[in-house]
C-alpha cells in the first residue's frame, strides 16, 4: 500500500535522518515506545540545530535581553519588537539562507527573503525595509560569480514584485565563502502597540487553518539539511531547497493584515523550517493545549504525498492559524478575497498531545512540548578550545611592515578593492525606494533612514560585521561589529535601540570552530550592555564549512549584527556627503598607529594573520554622545564613519556623492600608512560650515575626546599633504566599475 | 479632482501614489479594487506599479482581462482620462490604449535608479504646467521598460505628438548614456492621439515628497491638477 506508515523505526533510521543515538533514546523515553517512521522524522527536524539551537541556546541566554523599549523578547515571539513611541512598534529580524543559496542560488536566497518577511507579517506588522548581508568567495571563480548573479536576482525579483525596499546591507568577497556563501536578510515592519499577533494556539475546539499555498514534496527536510556539513555529495539534496512565489507571499500579507484588524483569531505563525509539524508543535507548546490534525485535509500541490512528506514540507507562502469558533466565515471571506487556500485542518484540544490523522487512522502521536526548544528538545554543552595561533598572532607588529613609497597607488587599489568598491551593480538590481519611505535615496547616509509616516520619526537600521575582524580574535571582532552598527546609526542621526544576530559559523563539534563561536558572544554581550542595545533575537547557523576531498574549510566566524535605531526627529538625519567647498574636514576620534586585519594590509601586503583592530568601547561611547549632540546642535554638513580602508575610503566616499575633492595634511606621529589606511575604531569624518567653526571646536573641547582638523573640500581635487592624488573624477571611475568590470565577461 | 486608484492583487505602488494623492496634494480617491465594476464616478484613473497578477507571463498580459479593467476601458474609449505608471503603462500597451510595447531591459536586469525625463510636449495634462524640456528628476524601478515600436508605429506616434517623455542627462541633453534601459528615441512615457492616456515608466509618485527630498514629480501631479 503506498500511503503505509512504517511502523517501527530502528537506531539506523535515526541516524540516517541526522538524529544522534543519545537522541533516539531520548525519543523513545519520551515516548514510552519506538516511534514509527513519521515521528521520527518530526524529532528529526524539530531537533536540528536549525530548529532547537541544541548547541548554542546555553550561550544565546547569556546576551543582554532586558532594554526600557522592548515589548517582546528573544524567543518569545518570531521576531523582536520594540516600542518607538507614538503608538508605533517596530518588528525585526535576521535571518541566514547559507545552505539552499550554495546550492541553487537563486530559489536559496529568494526564499529567505519570503521567509524572514513572514515572519514579520505573521505578527500583524507591515514590513517597510529590508537589508541583507551577503559574503562570497573569490570573484575570480566562475562559481563565485554564478552565486553572486544568482542570489541577487533572487532577492531582487522576490523583494521587488513582493514591494518592500531593499534599504542597505553590505557584501564582502573572501575565499573563505568560495563554496559555501553567507546569505543572511533582514526584514523590519510596523505595527500599531497593541495590534500585534502572538504565534500561540489556546482554546478547546478552536478550529486550526492552514491558510496560503498548496503544500508540495519541496524542502522535505530542509531544516536537517541546513544543520549539516555542505560536501560534493550536496548537489544531490536539491530537492530540500524551496521554490518562491512572492506573488503569493504578497497576497498572503494583505490577507494577513487584514484578518489581523479582526478579533478573530487566536494566533497565527508562518510554516518555514520543519512546516506544519514545527507551526503546530511550537504554537502549541507556547499555548500549553494539544491539536488534532488531518492531514488528509492540507491542501496538495501534487499527488502520493505520504504524511511524514506533509508534515514536514517546507513549501512556502503558508500560515497556520487558529481561528475562535465562531468566526470561521468572517476569516474565510478574508481569504477569498485574496483568492487564497484557507482551509481548516484540524482543532485544538485539551492536554499537550498532537495527534495527526490520515484518512481517520492515527498515524502519530507526540508530546507538543516533547519537540520544541525549552521544552524536550535537547540542549548540549559543546567543548571549546583556543587554538594556538591565537597567541602567536598577537606578536605581530607595525614595524614588521614596510611603508609603500607610493600612498596613491595604495588608494587606488583599495577603491578598486570589491569589500570597498561601490555596490551599485548589485543595489541597482533591488527595488529600493517602493514604499516611499526611503530618506537615504537622495540624503545617503550611514545607515538606512526610513520615513514612519505620519510621525516626527524615522527608523534607523543597518547591519554589519567585518569577519575578518572575528576571525582574527572573535571577542574583540564581535565587539567591532557591534559599535561599527551603533556609530553608523548614531552617524546618520539616530540613537540606538536593539540589535537581532545572525550567526553563520562552522562546525559546532569542531572545539576551535566552538571557541570562536563563544567569543563572539561574549564580546556581543559586552558591547550590547554598553551600548544599551539587548538582543531580540536571531538565528543561528552552523556547518558553515565545505568539505573538498576530505580537507575541511570553515568559513569565518561571521556574527552579522542587525542593529535598529529610533530617529526622533527626522531634521536629525544627516548625511555622509560633502555639500560645497571650503567646507572645514574634521577627524573625530584617536589616530592610532594600526593597520591590524585592515584591507590594506590583507590585500596589499598579503598579509592575512594579524590581531584585531584597535578598539575602546569607552572612547567610542564618548564619540557617539559627541556626535549627537552636533547633529543635534545643527552643526554638522556630514557625518560618515570609518570603517573598511580606512580614512582616505571614509574622504572619498564623502566626497563621491557631490563630486567634490578634498585636500588634507596628515599627522607626523602617526606613520602615513596607518593615519591613512588603518581601520582603527572609534573614528568619524566630518564636514562643517566654516561660519560654525567657532562654536563646533567648542563642542570637541569639552566632549573629552581627540580630534584632528584634517583639512577642506575642494572642487575637484584630492590633495593629501600637498600631493595630488588626482581627481575625484578619476577615483569615481574606479571606485563605480570595478564590480561591474569583473562580472562583464 | 476625484481620482481613482485601481488595485490589483500584486500592486506595490498604490498606496504611494494614494499617498501623494491625498496627503500631499489634497485630493480625493477612490480605490478601485480589480473584481469590482464600478468606476465611481472619477475624474481621472491611475493604474499604478507592480506585478499586477505576479506576471509571470509577461507584465501586464493577465490585468487587461480584469472586471475593472473592462470598465476602465471603456472609460477611456469614451475620453476619460487614465495613466498607467510602470507595471500601469505595461498593461496600457497590453490593451491597445497605447501604442508599442515594454520589453525586458537591454541589459537584463531589473533597474531601480533616479535618472532624468524631459517632456517633449506641452499638449497633454501631465506636461502642461511647466517648461517645455526641463529636466525632471524621476526614479524608474522596472525589469521590462525598453520601450519599443515598430517603424510605422513609431511614425504615427511622432505625427501624433505622442512623445510625452525621454530619458536625457541632468542637463536635458537626450544621450545613448542617459538612456537606461534602452528604449526607442529614449522614449520614457507616451500618449494616445486623443491625448487622455497617458503612460510612463518613470516614477512620479517617488519623487513628490519632500520628507524624501525630491520632489521634482511634483511638477507632473500639479500639472494635471491645474490644468484640469
Amino acid at each position: 500500500m503506498q500511503n503505509k506508515v512504517q511502523e517501527y523505526t530502528t537506531l539506523d533510521d535515526a541516524l540516517k535522518l541526522g538524529l544522534r543515538e543519545e537522541e533516539y533514546e531520548k525519543i523513545k523515553e519520551i515516548l514510552g515506545r519506538t516511534p514509527n517512521f513519521t515521528e521520527l522524522s518530526m524529532y528529526s527536524v524539530m531537533w536540528s540545530e536549525h530548529c532547537s539551537y541544541k548547541n548554542s541556546i546555553v550561550w544565546l541566554k547569556t546576551l543582554p535581553k532586558d532594554g526600557p523599549h522592548m515589548l517582546a523578547k528573544a524567543g518569545e515571539e518570531n521576531a523582536g519588537l520594540v516600542d518607538i513611541g507614538e503608538g508605533r512598534a517596530c518588528c525585526f529580524k535576521i535571518e541566514s539562507h547559507n545552505h539552499p543559496s550554495a546550492l541553487e542560488p537563486y530559489q536559496g536566497a529568494a526564499t529567505g527573503v519570503g521567509g524572514i518577511n513572514r515572519d514579520i507579517f505573521t505578527m500583524g506588522a507591515r514590513p517597510v525595509a529590508q537589508l541583507n548581508s551577503l559574503r562570497f568567495g573569490d570573484i575570480k571563480h566562475n562559481k563565485t560569480k554564478w552565486l553572486l548573479k544568482g542570489v541577487v536576482k533572487g532577492i531582487g525579483d522576490y523583494g521587488n514584485a513582493f514591494g518592500v525596499p531593499v534599504v542597505g546591507g553590505e557584501v564582502y568577497f573572501d575565499s573563505c565563502y568560495n563554496t559555501n556563501p553567507l546569505v543572511n536578510a533582514m526584514s523590519a515592519g510596523i505595527v500599531r502597540k497593541g495590534r500585534t499577533l502572538s504565534a500561540i494556539s489556546y482554546g478547546e475546539g478552536n478550529p486550526v487553518y492552514i491558510v496560503g499555498s498548496s503544500t508540495g514534496k519541496d524542502g522535505i527536510h530542509g531544516a536537517t539539511f541546513a544543520s549539516a556539513d555542505l560536501d560534493e555529495n550536496s548537489a544531490d539534496d536539491i530537492p530540500s531547497v524551496q521554490v518562491g512565489d512572492p506573488f503569493q507571499e504578497k497576497l498572503l500579507l494583505e490577507a494577513t493584515l487584514e484578518i489581523a484588524k479582526t478579533d478573530a483569531v487566536i494566533g497565527m505563525q508562518d510554516m518555514g523550517a520543519a512546516g506544519i509539524i514545527c507551526s503546530t508543535s511550537e504554537m502549541s507548546a507556547k499555548g500549553e493545549h494539544g491539536m488534532d490534525i488531518n492531514l488528509d485535509k492540507v491542501p496538495l500541490r501534487q499527488p502520493n504525498m505520504q504524511p511524514f512528506e506533509i508534515l514536514l514540507s517546507e513549501s512556502q507562502e503558508r500560515m497556520l492559524v487558529i481561528i475562535k469558533k465562531g468566526r470561521e466565515k468572517e476569516v474565510e471571506a478574508i481569504f477569498d478575497k485574496w483568492d487564497l487556500n484557507c482551509v481548516q485542518i484540524g482543532v485544538v484540544t485539551k492536554g499537550n498531545m498532537l495527534n495527526f490523522y490520515w484518512h481517520g487512522e492515527r498515524v502519530g502521536q507526540v508530546p507538543a512540548s516533547s519537540l520544541v526548544l525549552g521544552g524536550g528538545a535537547p540542549v548540549y554543552l559543546r567543548e571549546y578550545k583556543e587554538p594556538d595561533s591565537f597567541k602567536k598572532l598577537k606578536s605581530f607588529d607595525i614595524s614588521q611592515v614596510r611603508l609603500p613609497k607610493d600612498l596613491k597607488k595604495v588608494a587606488y587599489a583599495l577603491l578598486e578593492n570589491l569589500n570597498i568598491a561601490s555596490k551599485r551593480w548589485v543595489i541597482e538590481q533591488y527595488d529600493t525606494m517602493v514604499g516611499t519611505k526611503n530618506m537615504q535615496t537622495n540624503k545617503p547616509s550611514d545607515a538606512a533612514v526610513v520615513n514612519v509616516k505620519g510621525t516626527d520619526k524615522a527608523l534607523v537600521l543597518t547591519v554589519d560585521c567585518n569577519s575578518r575582524y572575528v576571525a582574527a580574535d572573535p571577542y574583540t571582532g564581535t565587539m567591532i561589529a557591534v559599535a561599527e552598527a551603533a556609530r553608523n546609526i548614531v552617524c546618520s542621526g539616530g540613537e540606538p535601540s536593539a540589535i537581532t544576530n545572525c550567526l553563520n559559523f562552522g562546525n559546532p563539534y569542531n572545539p576551535e570552530v566552538y571557541w570562536q563561536f563563544v567569543g563572539a558572544i561574549k564580546g556581543m554581550a559586552t558591547a550590547c550592555k554598553k551600548f544599551k542595545t539587548p538582543v531580540t533575537g536571531g538565528n543561528v547557523s552552523f556547518y558553515n564549512q565545505t568539505n573538498i576531498k576530505g580537507k575541511i574549510e570553515p568559513v569565518y566566524p561571521t556574527p552579522t549584527i542587525g542593529m535598529l535605531g529610533v530617529m526622533d526627529k527626522k531634521e536629525w538625519h544627516t548625511s555622509l556627503a560633502f555639500r560645497k567647498p571650503n567646507d572645514l574636514i574634521y577627524l573625530l576620534g584617536k589616530s592610532v598607529n594600526d593597520i591590524n586585519s585592515s584591507e590594506y594590509l590583507y590585500s596589499f601586503h598579503k598579509i592575512k594573520k594579524s590581531p584585531a583592530p584597535y578598539i575602546s568601547l569607552r572612547e567610542e561611547m564618548l564619540l557617539h554622545s559627541l556626535v549627537k549632540n552636533l547633529i543635534r546642535n545643527k552643526l554638522l554638513v556630514s557625518c560618515h564613519d570609518v570603517s573598511e580602508g580606512g580614512l582616505f575610503v571614509a574622504l572619498f566616499e564623502s566626497a563621491m556623492p557631490n563630486m567634490l575633492g578634498f585636500t588634507i595634511d596628515t599627522d607626523a606621529k602617526i606613520r602615513k600608512d596607518a593615519f591613512l589606511f588603518g581601520e582603527a575604531q572609534g573614528r568619524a569624518v566630518v564636514s562643517i560650515d566654516p561660519e560654525d567653526a567657532e562654536e563646533f571646536v567648542e563642542h570637541l573641547a569639552l566632549s573629552g575626546i581627540s580630534y584632528t582638523r584634517l583639512g577642506h573640500v575642494t572642487k575637484k581635487r584630492i590633495n593629501v599633504d600637498n600631493e595630488s592624488f588626482g581627481s575625484i573624477n578619476k577615483l569615481a571611475d574606479i571606485y563605480q566599475n570595478a564590480l561591474q568590470n569583473h562580472l562583464k565577461e | 479632482m476625484k481620482f481613482g486608484v485601481v488595485i490589483f492583487p500584486g500592486s506595490n505602488c498604490d498606496h504611494d501614489m494614494i499617498y501623494v494623492l491625498e496627503k500631499i496634494f489634497k485630493q480625493e480617491v477612490v480605490k478601485l479594487w480589480h473584481k469590482d465594476t464600478d468606476l465611481h464616478a472619477c475624474d481621472f484613473i491611475v493604474l499604478p506599479g507592480g506585478f499586477s497578477y505576479g506576471d509571470y507571463l509577461r507584465s501586464g498580459a493577465i490585468a487587461r482581462f480584469s472586471p475593472i479593467m473592462k470598465e476602465v476601458v471603456k472609460f477611456a474609449q469614451k475620453g476619460g482620462y487614465l495613466m498607467g505608471i510602470c507595471n500601469g503603462f505595461q498593461i496600457l500597451c497590453e490593451t491597445g490604449l497605447l501604442p508599442g510595447a515594454l520589453l525586458h531591459n537591454n541589459n537584463q536586469q531589473f533597474i531601480c535608479k533616479n535618472v532624468y525625463i524631459r517632456s517633449e510636449t506641452t499638449d497633454s495634462l501631465l506636461t502642461k504646467g511647466y517648461p517645455l524640456s526641463k529636466p525632471l528628476k524621476i526614479p524608474i524601478a522596472h525589469g521590462e521598460g525598453r520601450y519599443f515600436a515598430p517603424d510605422d508605429v513609431v511614425k504615427k506616434l511622432n505625427d501624433d505628438d505622442g512623445i510625452l517623455f525621454t530619458y536625457c542627462d541632468e542637463n536635458g541633453k537626450i544621450t545613448p548614456e542617459a538612456n537606461p534601459n534602452g528604449s526607442l528615441l529614449n522614449i520614457a512615457g507616451v500618449t494616445n492621439k486623443k491625448r487622455n492616456v497617458f503612460g510612463m515608466m518613470p516614477h512620479p509618485e517617488r519623487a513628490a515628497d519632500e520628507e524624501l527630498h525630491n520632489t521634482d514629480g511634483k511638477n507632473i501631479f500639479s500639472s494635471i491638477i491645474d490644468s484640469f
